[in-house]
This record gives C-alpha cells, structure tokens and sequence, in this order.
C-alpha cells in the first residue's frame, strides 16, 4: 500500500459517493452539484495515473462546459428550490440492471486483476506526448470528431430554433 | 499501484450511471446519468492506458480525449432536445413523452401556438 494507493483509494471513494448522491438526491440543482464533485475527483483519479493532459481537459470541459450546460438546464426548464417527489420512477429493473452491471464488472476486474502491482510510467500523459500521439496516429478521426462538434453544434441550433425548416 | 482500485471504481461509477439512466424520470438527470457512464468509461480507458503495455503507447488517453469531445457534442444536442421538449409540453419526465401519432397532432399544433403555455400537461399523454 504506497501513497498512490491511499490517493486512488480515497478518490475513488470520493467519485463514487458523489455518485450515489447524484442519482439518489431529490434536489435537482444539488444533483449537478455533486456531479461537479464527481467528476473533480475522477479528474484526481488521471491525475494520480499520470494522465496529466486529460485531467486539466477534465476539468476544463467537465466540470466547467458540460455541468454548465447542464445547470442552464435546470435552470430553464424548471428550478424547484426544495425537494421534488417527482423525480424517480418506482425502480426494481433500475436496480437490477446496475447492480446487476455495477457489481458484476467489478467481480470481473478484480477477477483479472487480483492484488497485482504495476509501476506507474513517469511522464507519459503530458500535453507534449499526447499531442505527438494524436497527430502522428489518429489524424483522420481527430478531423472527423472536428466535423462532428460542428454538426452538433448545427443540429443543436436547428433543434431549439422552431422556426426553421417548418416553412 | 494496484490498478484494481480505479478498475472497480469504474465498475461502481458505471453500475451508479445505469442505475440513474433507468431510475430517473427528470430527463436533465438522465443526461447527467449518461455523464456518469461516459465517465466510468473514461477511467477504464486510462487504467488500462497505464497498465498495459500497447503496441501504440497512449491510445487510451487519445480515446479518452475523443470521447470527452462526443459527450460535450452529445450534451449540446440533448439539452436543445430538453429545451424543446419543454417548450412543447411543460414537462421534461421521459416516461410522459408521446410516442403515437395522436401526441404527435397536439404536439405540432402547441409549437403553432406563439404564447406556448396554455398546453395542459396532462392532456398531450395519450393512455
């Protein structure tokens, strides 16, 4: 048990109670809330493997546009300050299914996995060392996710504009 | 490091994401659900990234990289899907969207109308 242990053990205890909060909560806004603290600890998590790039990406993209985006949600459709009884639907197949995937992939990596140790690499995951990786062997599907954002972005334009295309 | 720790920890998050996609009703919870998921995914890619010794060395990070840039398309679009949805129906539940024709009638003749709000939400749910 080295100090990357402990710091792996307490992320990842962190992410996964954020977790449970955000799909137990009946607070709406308090949900996106502790996905912030999910997501922050998952970026701790790169952190700690090295993966240095992806976790400032993470934390820029994550936490700061996507649970954004989400709040602005909320906000917009409907911000009740209190509690809300409505959110669940009654959940036994809910619970089935991800208990039933939840518990069984961790049965099966900590089958594969047992109690081995591996020696964590030392300075793979820069922002250097990625971008050489990315533009010496995924050029095509770097372009084509750059097309993909902008259709996105397109369809999303059209989607919330009702005017359009309804001639 | 035991690279059991953050493989579990995105067997739970995955299981928590599951949990929520098919246990919320409120579709903005759904889409954070689905965050979770596409987070669960995430970690396993960058275990895996730094525990196995790849012919192409980081290729976990670069798909963990593409697939961050799908889930920030993916929620662009399903928060304009939300918004509309609200617009048309004052109600975001996914288990009271409309799904036959009829709903689809009503549906069309409340976006006509410009001031939006006078659609009862009860009354586009076929049963």
């Amino acid at each position: 048990m080295t100090g990357s242990d402990a710091l792996l053990l307490g992320l990842g205890a962190v992410a996964v109670g954020a977790a449970l909060r955000v799909v137990t909560t009946t607070h709406l806004v308090r949900a996106g809330l502790w996905l912030v603290v999910a997501l922050g600890a998952v970026a701790g998590l790169y952190l700690v493997l090295t993966a240095e790039l992806i976790a400032w990406v993470q934390v820029l993209i994550y936490v700061g546009a996507v649970v954004v985006l989400l709040l602005f949600a909320v906000m917009l459709t409907r911000a009740p300050i209190g509690a809300s009884a409505d959110l669940d639907r009654p959940g036994w197949p809910a619970l089935l299914v991800g208990a039933g995937s939840g518990l069984g992939l961790a049965a099966l990596l900590a089958d594969v996995y047992r109690w081995s140790t591996v020696e964590l690499p030392t300075g793979a995951g820069g922002a250097e060392a990625m971008g050489t990786e990315i533009f010496r062997s995924w050029v095509l599907p770097f372009e084509v996710l750059s097309v993909l954002l902008l259709s996105a972005l397109v369809g999303a334009i059209v989607v919330s504009r009702p005017d359009i295309g309804r001639s | 490091m035991h690279p059991v720790i953050p493989y579990v920890t995105a067997a739970f998050l995955f299981g928590l994401g599951a949990y929520g996609v098919l246990r919320r009703r409120n579709a903005v919870l759904v889409l954070m659900s689905v965050e979770l998921m596409l987070n669960a995914v995430n970690l396993l890619l960058v275990t895996a990234d730094t525990t196995v010794r790849a012919a192409l060395p980081r290729t976990g990070g670069v798909f963990t990289l593409f697939v961050i840039v799908i889930a920030a398309a993916e929620v662009g679009v399903g928060l304009a899907i939300v918004l509309q949805l609200y617009r048309l129906r004052r109600s975001i539940g996914v288990d009271e969207v409309p799904l036959d024709e009829s709903g689809l009638e009503s549906g069309t003749r409340a976006d006509g109308d410009p001031s939006g709000g006078s659609t009862v939400p009860g009354s586009a749910v076929a049963r």
